[in-house]
């Protein structure tokens, strides 16, 4: 994970939420959702994000784009220190969220036309006529009719909807999209539209994306790296045909082996997870995975340190007594 | 699904059912029809709306009254007529003999209540047993299930639980009675691939014990490929085709099986490859044809006759049956 050069950088980021307890509603404990996570993304790349519900990548998506505030770490955009108050509108432009339910982020009283334009109003960009056309443009390029601006959200299907969110997430001609389960509340037969319209727009405007979603062919297909996080943590890294082919970290050769394969003749003996998903509240100590499923080594796992470990070009592990065999 | 000789035990035959809407009348099944063979596992397959959750209400006897009703067709379950049993009979049918789980395990659970009397309840209810006796099945039953110190988890309330250990709970109780099906809708839709890898591991686990036959609902092609013997595709509240799952999958023959199986990205795809798209959306039930219901988004011509005048289901070959349209299916 190195240099300059790099567009986008995250330097061991951690978001601690408080616990709060008892009568007067004092912090007892911490929820570490994201716990010391660092990664970059070079331009017009994806980088696509995988691991098991509360794992964090929510927040860390949330922090990226500033909804959500880090409790340590470093954000780095185009070899810059990212510091509160120096230069975050240029940020805020650069870098847009995109959301899972395109319903839920979008306001039902508001026409199309006015949400799509919402953050050029905000930002004050233009005056009213090139808004508007703007706007058109916008929407012709998700591939929805001009005219969609006058109409409601409620007016568009799951599809459609997740085209607006696009569109709008647009608006402010941003270098980077963080896509939150763009896809995930969509039937197959339109996720393939959407995903073959990010896949364009990628193309045509040079856009990077940090991509989450839990269907690992997704994001295989889009990625050109994937980055796996279990509790809070990142426990590997790397291009995404590696990843597939050659899983260093046991939990992301569990996950690449849970993934239901469209291919009735396949047949292969699946590595069950026994457990559950571990709290972020209370994590166990040492390695979390290996405490899961009972590595044979997990002891060790306690006293280790982690560090990053390089297996293969761009291919990064975190190194772990019980869940990485020595190399 | 004629190589076996033996009688199904679960035939829906032509079952219709429609809703009053505000807008009017609507259709959502339109004569579905396919069989369950004894320790069997078949596959609902198709996308939101087109009428999955609608066939195993109707089975169940579960249609929300008084907009739901069967206008035409037959359900019969191991030499009964279900639709036609009284609602007394049926009660005893569903639980003892048909067990149902739920997408969301949580509308199947009562918040309020222990898991432990839950369990003990639904024992109760089928099974002339003590109370004592209840309680000693479920703690096996939720052992059955995987759920680790089940003597503990009695005890406790369904929020104390994990998704996934909820799930294992609705199993558990589904399976109480070990009925002779079990209808399971969506049963993995809103877990992780890993706790849904352990759920469907232990459905069929189960079923290998029980012998019991399944009758599997899902949006995911993944999970029908590895857990179905036999796969119903739907479309707009119809099967367009139906067989075995991998003459399905190997030969897909109506264009929506085949551009469904194309559009869905592989692990084993080019990366980045431009992927195939249905255009359009999946029809509302407010404006239905009645002919090819695919037609209008399958991108190929079809005439007026052929979108208004419904083709019969046409075996291709031994078992596998599509429906005929001649645009959509090359015979
Ligand atoms: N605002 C918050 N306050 C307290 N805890 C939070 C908050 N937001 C998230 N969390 C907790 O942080 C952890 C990580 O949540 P997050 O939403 O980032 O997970 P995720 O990986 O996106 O999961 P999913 O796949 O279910 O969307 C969870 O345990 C969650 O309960
Ligand atoms: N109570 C109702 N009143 C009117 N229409 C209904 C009712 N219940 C279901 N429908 C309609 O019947 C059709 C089939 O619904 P169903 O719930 O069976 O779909 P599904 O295939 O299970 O979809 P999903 O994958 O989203 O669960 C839908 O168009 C739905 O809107
Ligand atoms: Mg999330
Ligand atoms: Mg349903």
């Amino acid at each position: 994970m190195n240099a300059e050069e790099d567009f986008f950088q995250v330097k061991n980021l951690r978001v601690h939420f408080p616990v709060r307890g008892g009568v007067f509603k004092k912090a007892i404990g911490a929820c570490k959702a994201v716990d010391g996570v660092s990664f970059s993304i070079s331009k017009g790349q994806t980088v696509g994000l995988v691991g098991e519900s509360g794992c964090g990548k929510s927040t860390l998506a949330k922090s990226i784009v500033q909804l959500v505030k880090p409790t340590a770490g470093e954000l780095f955009f185009k070899g810059r220190l990212l510091v509160p108050g120096e230069g975050l509108t240029e940020y805020r432009k650069s870098v847009q969220m995109v959301f899972q339910d395109p319903a839920e982020s979008l306001n039902s009283r508001m026409t199309v036309g006015a949400m799509v334009q919402e953050p050029m109003d905000i930002h004050r960009i233009g005056d009213k006529g090139s808004r508007l056309k703007r706007v058109e443009r916008l929407l012709e390029q998700v591939g929805l009719p001009a005219s969609s601006a006058r109409r409601y959200p409620f007016e568009f299907s799951g599809g459609q909807r997740q085209r607006i969110g696009i569109a709008r997430a647009l608006a402010l001609n941003p270098e980077f999209l963080v896509l939150d389960e763009p896809v995930s509340a969509l039937d197959v037969s339109v996720q393939s539209q959407v995903l073959n319209l990010l896949m364009s727009l990628q193309q045509d405007l040079g856009l990077s994306y940090l991509l989450i979603a839990h269907d690992l062919a997704v994001v295989k297909h889009i990625s050109d790296i994937i980055a796996v996080m279990y509790l809070g943590k990142m426990v590997e890294m790397g291009p995404s045909s590696e990843i597939y082919s050659n899983p260093k970290h046991a939990y992301t050769q569990a996950l690449l082996s849970a993934i239901p394969i469209p291919d009735p003749s396949l047949k292969r003996e699946k590595l069950i997870i026994p457990g559950d998903i571990p709290s972020p509240i209370n994590p166990p100590e040492g390695c979390a995975y290996g405490h899961r499923v009972s590595a044979t080594n997990y002891q060790e796992s306690i006293q280790a340190e982690s560090v990053w470990k390089k297996v293969g070009v761009d291919h990064w592990v975190l190194e772990c007594p019980c869940c990485v065999s020595p190399l | 699904m004629k190589d076996q000789i033996a009688k199904p035990l679960l035939s829906v035959t032509d079952l219709s059912v429609s809703f009053s809407t505000d807008e009017g009348e609507v259709t959502a099944l339109d004569r579905v029809d396919f069989d369950v063979f004894s320790g069997k596992t078949v596959g609902l397959v198709g996308e939101s709306g087109c009428g999955k959750s609608v066939t195993a209400y109707s089975i169940m006897r579960l249609l929300p009254k008084p907009m739901g009703k069967v206008i035409s067709g037959k359900v019969n379950f191991n030499g009964i007529d279900l639709l036609n049993l009284s609602p007394e009979k049926m009660r005893e049918v569903r639980g003892n003999q048909i067990g149902m789980i739920f997408q969301e395990p949580m509308n199947a659970l009562n918040p309020v209540q222990k898991i432990g009397a839950q369990l003990s309840e639904v024992f109760n209810i089928h099974k002339n047993i003590t109370d004592h006796q209840a309680w000693l099945n479920s703690i096996q039953m939720l052992d059955a299930v995987g759920i680790p110190s089940p003597e503990n988890r009695v005890h406790e309330y369904p929020h104390q639980l994990s998704g996934g250990m909820r799930q294992r709970v609705v199993i558990a109780m589904a399976l109480a009675c070990q009925p002779k099906l079990i209808i399971a809708d969506e049963p993995t839709t809103a877990l992780d691939v890993t706790v849904q890898a352990q759920i469907l591991d232990l459905l069929k686990n189960l079923q290998k014990k029980s012998g019991s036959s399944i009758l599997l609902i899902t949006h995911d092609l993944g999970v029908i490929a590895e857990t179905c013997d036999e796969v119903c595709v739907m479309y707009a509240g119809r099967i367009v085709e139906k067989g075995s799952t991998r003459k399905i999958f190997a030969q897909p023959k109506h264009s929506y099986t085949q551009d469904l199986l194309d559009s869905i990205p592989r692990l084993d795809g080019t990366p980045k490859k431009k992927l195939r798209t249905i255009e359009g959306i999946v029809p509302s039930l407010l404006d239905l044809n009645n002919g090819c219901r695919f037609g209008p988004r399958s991108g190929r011509e079809h005439t007026e006759a052929q979108l208004s005048e419904r083709s019969p289901m046409r075996e291709v070959s031994e078992g596998h049956w599509v429906e005929a349209c001649p645009v959509c299916v090359e015979l």
